[in-house]
């Protein structure tokens, strides 16, 4: 643990994940402005012009073209940062693959914001969530200390793991609003976190072919080794992803003994050990969360918070335990696949199927387009839902919460 | 001055309201700056998030609590309101909400009898322009108030000293504007007037 004592600023979470990029060294960056993300990439520019991070700040005109310089300084071994918002990273979409299927550990801030039509700048998770399926990890930040260590983490698990990983947090809720966050100490980030030394390395002295065509099935290459096939790399990366959880968590405890905090590694719970009901959000709903499961406490009922952490890999088993005791669940998305239900929603019904103990799994869409969520708009639902439980045979359907159609 | 002191759990919510250009956000984050200095560990500061235009009606927030603040929601219900342009009392719902026994704290040059009556809430005025002016805190022809307000806030509740204003205030300016800035706060907290 950090012996000296540490600084505390109260800042935005944009400032938060600046910082964090800042102290992981980063020695690329490319970004093009999107609200709420902005003030990340300027926070970042100040740094390089005033000289107090060493980084080729490179200025792109879309955020395709940012996410591809990343594509390339990682590939010839540089630490690269990116960070967008809404149609911005709909817009690197066709890179988010590549990223990952080339297996490159970048660090990508995405300020969840909702996507347009029609336009809306404030927040949803519906940008990050609509990219799941892309082969980054997700991580949704729950306030704005948890920012600046993610990322931080982020570059860890990125380069122990070779799979990119997507920081979320909550647009303007945590975006533009100031809170205290501690500032580790350089030295001990430095420890944690040392440069980066990648694996395979574009060099014109060492001259090679990466992610040329690959073709259905494995066939020998040019000097006779047998290569995979695309169904091999996509299965590696696969296994990548699903096995990094326990990275990810021991990075979180490594973190943990360095700074003396940790956030849980896959998920984290509040007053959940007896809980009968349990809410659960990814962000800074899930925060806001625990202030209506006190709340249902008061009332009466074993509520708890059940926070995911991690959305990608989806942590299966750790959410099947954490739900084991509870009756009902209700689970709180600021994200739809349209014509389903919630994405995290449905899978945790998903992951729920191979338990012995099933709770039942209520679904709230909510908050989508900046609609505010206040915290008594929680607890009535969970009243409702109870109710539901009590009175009603069928399965209840998803609920737009404080919907006014 | 007790309504301000409470349990531990309390937080105490504040709605600042001004245009586009004024500093509202700023005197919201200084706020809180200060607040965190004065031993409160849970303190936020928020923009209305939204696009925002000079000269348009705009709102900010502050949450100030003994415990770190999980509620990120809109204000619904402020225990003061800090008003940076007068004619935001009419053109705007400012005291919407507004607790019963908390404060509306206006700049304007009028007593709080001739704001308004029968509310139970209580009204201070501070003339933040004239104070403003005097310091020489002016740009472009307009006086900057948003700091003289955080003496109003100071001397309306207690709870925060100057010198923490002080502290906050230094961060954010220059020593000479800092200066000025801090001279606006402890001015309007010697003139203000309670309701």
């Amino acid at each position: 643990m950090a012996g000296k004592k540490t600084e505390s600023l109260i800042i935005t979470g944009n400032q938060a994940a600046a910082i964090g990029a800042k102290m992981s060294r980063v020695q690329v960056i490319a970004a093009y402005p999107i609200t709420p993300q902005s003030p990340v990439t300027e926070g970042l520019s100040q740094f390089v012009e005033m000289g107090e991070l060493k980084a080729e700040y490179v200025t792109v005109e879309s955020e395709h073209s940012a996410l591809s310089v990343c594509i390339t300084a990682s590939t010839v071994g540089a630490r690269a940062f990116t960070a967008t918002s809404a149609n911005g990273l709909a817009y690197m979409c066709e890179q988010l693959h590549w990223a990952a299927g080339a297996r490159l550990p970048l660090v990508l801030a995405c300020v969840n914001r909702a996507m347009a039509a029609p336009w809306n700048i404030l927040n949803d998770q519906q940008d990050a969530m609509s990219q799941r399926d892309t082969g980054w990890i997700q991580i949704y930040a729950r306030d704005n200390q948890e920012i600046l260590d993610s990322i931080i983490q982020a570059y860890k698990i990125a380069e122990t793991v070779y799979v990119p990983v997507m920081v979320c947090y909550d647009g303007y809720i945590l975006s533009h609003t100031v809170m205290p966050v501690e500032i580790p100490r350089q030295k001990d980030v430095d420890r944690f976190l040392p440069r980066y030394k990648p694996h395979t390395i574009l060099d014109p002295s060492d001259p090679r072919n990466l992610n040329q065509v690959t073709l259905a099935n494995p066939r020998l290459n040019s000097i006779g080794s047998l290569c995979h096939g695309y169904m091999e790399l996509r299965y590696l990366l696969q296994e990548a992803i699903e096995g990094c959880s326990e990275t990810i968590v021991a990075v979180d405890r490594e973190f943990g003994e360095t700074f003396g905090r940790s956030w849980g590694g896959m998920t984290w719970s509040y007053r959940l050990e007896d809980a009968d009901l349990i809410l659960m959000a990814a962000g800074s709903l899930a925060t806001q969360a625990t202030v209506a499961a006190d709340e249902l406490r008061a009332q009466g009922y074993r509520a708890g918070v059940l926070g995911l952490r991690v959305y990608r890999p989806f942590p299966k088993q750790d959410l099947i335990e954490a739900t084991s005791k509870a009756g009902l669940v209700l689970v709180f998305d600021k994200s739809i696949s349209y014509g389903n239900e919630g994405p995290i929603c449905s899978d945790l019904k998903s992951a729920l199927y191979r338990s012995k103990s099933r709770p039942v799994v209520h679904g709230y869409i909510c908050g989508l387009g900046g609609r505010d969520i206040k915290v008594r708009e929680l607890t009535e639902a969970a009243i409702r839902s109870l109710l539901w439980v009590r009175e009603t045979e069928s399965a209840k359907p998803t609920e737009w919460l404080n919907c006014q159609i | 001055m007790s309504y301000f002191v409470k349990s531990k759990d309390d937080i105490l919510e504040i709605r600042w309201h001004g245009r586009g250009g004024q500093g509202v956000v700023s005197s919201a984050q200084i706020l809180a700056e200060a607040a965190f200095y004065e031993g409160f560990k849970g303190v936020t500061a928020a923009p209305s998030f939204g696009a925002e235009r000079r000269g348009a009606p705009i709102t900010a927030s502050t949450r100030l609590s003994p415990k770190p603040v999980r509620v990120f929601s809109q204000i619904e219900n402020p225990d003061i309101v800090i008003v940076l342009d007068e004619t935001l009392l009419t053109s705007e719902d400012a005291t919407a909400g507004l607790k019963s026994g908390g404060w509306l704290v206006v700049n304007t040059p009028k007593k709080p009898s001739q704001i308004r009556s029968g509310d139970s809430f209580s009204i201070a005025t501070a003339d933040a322009n004239s104070v403003a002016k005097e310091v020489t805190l002016v740009v472009s022809g307009a006086a900057l108030v948003n700091t003289a307000m955080l003496g109003a806030f100071v001397r309306v509740t207690g709870i925060i000293s100057l010198e923490s204003i002080r502290e906050a205030i230094a961060k954010k300016f220059s020593p000479a504007e800092a200066q000025k800035n801090f001279e606006a706060a402890r001015l309007t907290y010697e003139r203000i007037i309670l309701g």
